[in-house]
């Protein structure tokens, strides 16, 4: 029931996805041409491995604000690094960063499940203190595409098997995370936790163990990302991905994801994340100012949450009522 | 925190004693922190001291405070407003477009505050009309607010604001007391009476402990939080009226990022982010404190970036320390 209830609501975005897309065709006819799907998609790829991670917070009844300072210090370091050591193999250099970016998001986490501070306050407070970090560590300094060795800027568009790599790490964090929430325990605890956090104790579930491993997981991928964007961009400077947390929660809201907590899919997170994707490649093409970006996605959040709370109104008699949702 | 670890909650053995409590208060640690930053700081750099440089320092902290005190409000009662910033860039670009028709100074700061209010209603409407959850709400039409800023104004800006707009930003009241100092101190008054002395007030608490419990004891809860969302929406523009006239020019980036400021400040003022309680005074304190560090860090050349480690990392410090000391006596 509850499977074909949610297979429906991502049904319905896909549908948007698609209408959206035909509607862009009708104006630009090249924009559906496959290689141009191609390079929405891989323009799209950060946003899709940041979705993931902010997913399995917010699932857990969390919110992490700092996953954009965390890519910007991480990918910063990877700048750094490869400027001070221009022969480190770039696979050093990743490691690197998503072990840094797993420790930032582990912060978040501990500051969570040991010391019991609200996710928003600490992710609030480390937002500044990361992007702070950043400026200390590069003096406010730009770090250029010519001051990158050739191999670290490469690899994200080395193709392999028509594809750029960069599309190949979002479609390999898809499939990694699609089986990490079917196929294992720690998977079904993040909803286990989100949807009765009580019920979860009584089965054995740490709580807080489990919300540290959303944010440590969700840092591992804004390190990993922090790499991308900075190869991708071939620049690393101190406000790099200024706001992107936002965007990032915004795919979790188009996609589905309850900021209450314990409802959302890989299948949503990915449509909401292809979702802005297209509206930022797509305005462009058809002649709008991409000054109205900001106020499309903006609408485009409204209309989701309030689809989305549309769907998730329980069938039932109501019995007791109550005074709004919890956030 | 997680809800399932709060069940088990014991009551003390004896009761606090009156003065005791207000020596154990968050806004008590406030005002020690407080003092200890001023000290540090008339230390730190010769040029603290100085009646005009800490009079320059209030525009550090009187127009988040504005908003801080509105939000104060919201927190408590259980729900957030991320728009606030968004708020400010429309409602400053709504003036600025009025001003190229040459509206004067009086129709001006009704267009701000217009602005302000129309934008608390549809996040107020949004919220209690349609039962949604108050932060996906106001992060969308915080994006909306500036997005519709970025689409009148483009990479453009306002400029040419009459002569008398300016006397909201950069006025004095007497001597070194600026116009904006002036409004904060009103307006702690008007919120501390308005949460503390009034049924309003009560009831914002009420709703903040259990929505529900509210509603059954007679509180109308839609209706109280719609009013705090308006609340919120005039204070962002009254402080978009503040903030554009002391700027004297409107971009659509304007006060970027304030909303998080705004939230750290009353956070850092003692309410719960989680809701049902806090008190104007702790935010009052918190805007000097926050004030403080800003214009003391200034003072020796620390870039504002570096700055914000220090915001961030007293946001998360005043909180953590007293729990940390309570688990660590608790062994």
């Amino acid at each position: 029931m509850l499977r074909r209830f949610a297979l429906t609501r991502e049904a319905a975005l896909l549908a948007a996805l698609v209408a959206l897309c035909l509607l862009i065709a009708t104006r630009f006819s090249g924009f559906i041409a496959p290689a141009n799907l191609g390079r929405v998609f891989n323009d799209s790829a950060l946003l899709i491995i940041l979705t993931l991670g902010q997913m399995i917070v917010i699932v857990t009844r969390c919110i992490d604000l700092s996953v954009a300072a965390n890519l910007a210090l991480c990918g910063m370091v990877a700048a750094l690094l490869n400027v001070a050591f221009p022969g480190l193999p770039v696979i050093m250099i990743i490691t690197a960063v998503v072990l840094l970016g797993s420790l930032l998001g582990a912060f978040n986490g501990i500051l969570v499940w040991k010391v019991g501070i609200p996710p928003i306050v600490v992710t609030l407070g480390t937002l500044t203190i990361y992007r702070g970090i950043i400026f200390l560590i590069s003096d406010g300094a730009w770090v250029n595409s010519h001051e990158m060795s050739a191999p670290f800027k490469a690899l994200p568009r080395a193709v392999f098997l028509g594809l750029p790599v960069l599309s190949w790490c979002a479609i390999l964090c898809v499939a990694g995370f699609a089986l990490m929430i079917a196929r294992t325990p720690l998977g079904r605890s993040f909803f286990a936790v989100g949807g009765n956090p009580h019920a979860a104790v009584y089965t054995g579930i740490n709580v807080g163990r489990t919300q540290f491993m959303a944010f440590t997981i969700a840092g591992a991928l804004a390190g990993l990302t922090g790499y991308l964007w900075v190869s991708r961009y071939a620049v690393a400077y101190v406000d790099i991905a200024g706001g992107f947390e936002l965007d990032v929660i915004a795919a979790c809201v188009i996609g589905g994801i309850s900021i209450a907590g314990g409802i959302g899919s890989v299948f949503g997170a990915v449509l909401g994340a292809l979702f802005l994707g297209v509206i930022k490649n797509a305005l462009p093409v058809v002649d709008i100012s991409p000054f109205w970006q900001m106020a499309i996605s903006g609408a485009a959040i409204i209309v989701a949450v309030i689809l989305n709370s549309r769907s998730n109104r329980p069938k039932g008699r109501l019995i007791l009522r109550t005074a709004g949702p919890k956030t | 925190m997680s809800d399932a670890t709060q069940t088990g909650r014991s009551l003390p053995d004896r009761l606090t004693t009156r003065a005791q409590r207000i020596f154990r208060s968050w806004e008590a640690l406030l005002i020690v922190v407080a003092i200890a930053i001023f000290i540090a700081n008339a230390i730190a750099s010769p040029y603290f001291l100085n009646a005009w440089n800490l009079s320059d320092a209030t525009f550090n902290f009187t127009e988040k405070a504005m908003i801080a005190f509105a939000m104060a409000l919201l927190i408590i009662a259980g729900e957030i407003d991320l728009s606030v910033a968004a708020i400010i860039a429309l409602a400053s670009t709504a003036m600025g477009y009025a001003a190229q028709f040459g509206v004067d100074t009086p129709g001006l700061v009704l267009i701000g505050l217009g602005t302000g209010v129309l934008c608390g209603a549809f996040n107020g409407a949004l919220v209690t009309k349609l039962a949604l959850p108050s932060i996906v709400v106001t992060i969308g039409t915080m994006s909306l607010f500036r997005g519709i800023s970025f689409i009148v104004l483009g990479d453009g800006a306002y400029r040419g604001y009459p002569e008398s707009f300016a006397w909201f930003g950069q006025g004095y009241i007497w001597w070194v007391f600026t116009v904006e100092m002036l409004i904060f101190a009103l307006l702690a008054v008007v919120f501390g009476v308005l949460l503390h002395r009034t049924n309003f007030g009560r009831a914002v608490y009420a709703i903040g402990n259990n929505p529900t419990a509210a509603l059954f004891s007679g509180i109308r809860v839609p209706r109280v939080k719609f009013i705090l969302f308006v609340l919120t929406g005039l204070m962002s523009g009254l402080a978009a009226v503040c903030l554009t006239s002391r700027l004297g020019s409107t971009r659509p980036s304007i006060g970027v990022g304030l909303e998080l400021e705004v939230v750290t400040m009353v956070v850092l003022g003692g309410i719960n982010i989680l809701g049902g309680s806090g008190t104007i005074p702790g935010v009052v304190i918190a805007a000097f404190v926050m004030g403080l560090v800003t214009f003391g860090l200034g003072l020796l050349n620390v870039p504002g970036i570096v700055m914000s480690i220090f915001i961030g990392a007293l946001l998360i410090g005043v909180i953590a320390l007293p729990r940390l000391f309570v688990m660590v006596r608790g062994r």
